[in-house]
């Protein structure tokens, strides 16, 4: 791993990266097996399977980030919310 | 019938997909491992978690080059959009003056962006510059190295002139692409100039909006090289944008950490804003609204 070095890994991070490596890998996989179409929900637009993840990743980053700079209690508290967040999100978006 | 897809498609864009794995999303993951350590130098680093977003979250120049930022992405593009496609519409459609029109047009985008900056200090120098000196001769006050406002009217303008042919260019061949038989039934149908230009020529350059709103918006937002050039980020503090802050904190305090968390949020603020506006622009004359269902 010598020569990744430079990327300064740490195990968070990695953790991180994989987790999203393997939703985008399970998002592919279902869409092959499964093709989804555009549809509308709760959200003010037609929206795909990849359209609600999208939405659904970045809101998650903007609640970590509200939680970050508005409050000091723990962060696995954001993660939860950000969870439960992304699936009602990808169900009913 | 069931529409045909060649999967043998993709391994045609494998070649851009690796060019933007190693431009774009390496470098990211490099950032985002940057920002939850304490950098010292290669091979030295501390993990520290959250400290430099919590830090950064909470700096004043932060949210005061924020807002900066805002103001201007929201000034330019108030400016540019509409002035673009007046000019646009007001382009002759066939002749000699297309070519012409075109070449003038297209001038200002094949300057390097820092020589942007160096023109426009030159220009607008209240001693030597042919605007500034006009300025002061009016007898309005304009020194834009010492006055906040006069250096952000100088940097406003300079973005207009610089990119505004941009926008120009790019409504102008939405206009071209418009079938004459539009035009023709409008004619027949007795609509004002302001009808034609509200119920076809706008809805039909919807497409091209929505990537000029979206390139202006993005390359505002990032804008670093001609107010760098121009300015410094000064007088004060007065057009330090989140870009030049971002140099200053990464380059010049060498603060590696903070500088990736800060990266990291700017990139999430421009990844939001790019989102909503290409949702909202795509609803322009389609007459979708936010409550309807299908």
């Amino acid at each position: 791993m010598g020569s990744l070095e430079w990327m300064a890994w740490t195990l968070p991070t990695a953790i991180f990266f994989v987790t999203i490596a393997l939703i985008l890998t399970g998002m592919t996989v279902w869409q092959i097996i499964s093709p989804g179409t555009e549809r509308r929900g709760f959200l003010p637009m037609a929206t795909t399977r990849g359209d609600r993840l999208f939405i659904g990743l970045l809101g998650s980053a903007f609640i970590h980030l509200g939680w970050i700079g508005l409050t000091d209690l723990s962060l696995w508290w954001a993660l939860a919310i950000s969870v439960a967040y992304l699936l009602a999100m990808m169900r009913w978006g | 019938m069931e529409k045909w897809h060649d999967n043998r498609a993709w391994f045609l864009v494998l070649p851009v997909f690796l060019m933007v794995a190693i431009s774009a999303i390496i470098p990211l993951m490099t950032v985002v491992n940057y920002s939850v350590q304490d950098i010292f130098g290669p091979g030295q680093r501390v993990f520290v978690g959250i400290e430099w977003f919590r830090e950064v979250l909470g700096d004043s120049r932060l949210h005061d080059a924020l807002i900066r930022q805002l103001i201007f992405s929201g000034l330019v593009l108030l400016i540019e959009i509409p002035l673009g496609v007046a000019i646009a519409l007001a382009m002759p459609a066939r002749g000699w003056g297309v070519s012409v029109s075109l070449v003038l047009l297209a001038l200002p985008l094949l300057i390097p962006w820092n020589v942007i900056g160096t023109i426009w200090i030159i220009f607008m120098r209240p001693d030597i510059g042919l605007l500034g000196v006009l300025i002061n001769g009016l007898g309005i006050p304009f020194d834009h190295p010492t006055a906040p406002l006069d250096a952000w009217v100088t940097v406003v303008l300079m973005e207009v002139w610089h990119w505004t042919p941009l926008v120009a260019l790019l409504a102008y061949a939405g206009l071209r692409a418009i079938p004459d038989a539009y035009f023709q039934a409008a004619r027949i149908d007795g609509a004002s100039a302001w009808a034609t230009f509200r119920y076809i020529q706008l809805p039909k350059m919807r497409g091209v909006l929505v990537i000029a709103v979206l390139l202006r918006f993005m390359d505002s937002f990032l804008i670093y090289a001609e107010p760098f050039v121009l300015t410094g980020g000064g007088p004060g503090n007065s057009t330090t944008f989140l870009s030049i802050y971002l140099v200053k904190l990464a380059v010049g305090q060498f603060d590696l950490g903070p500088a990736a968390a800060f990266s990291i949020i700017y990139f999430l603020i421009v990844l939001l804003f790019s989102f909503v506006f290409y949702q909202a622009l795509q609803r322009i004359g389609t007459g979708d609204k936010p409550g309807d269902r299908r």
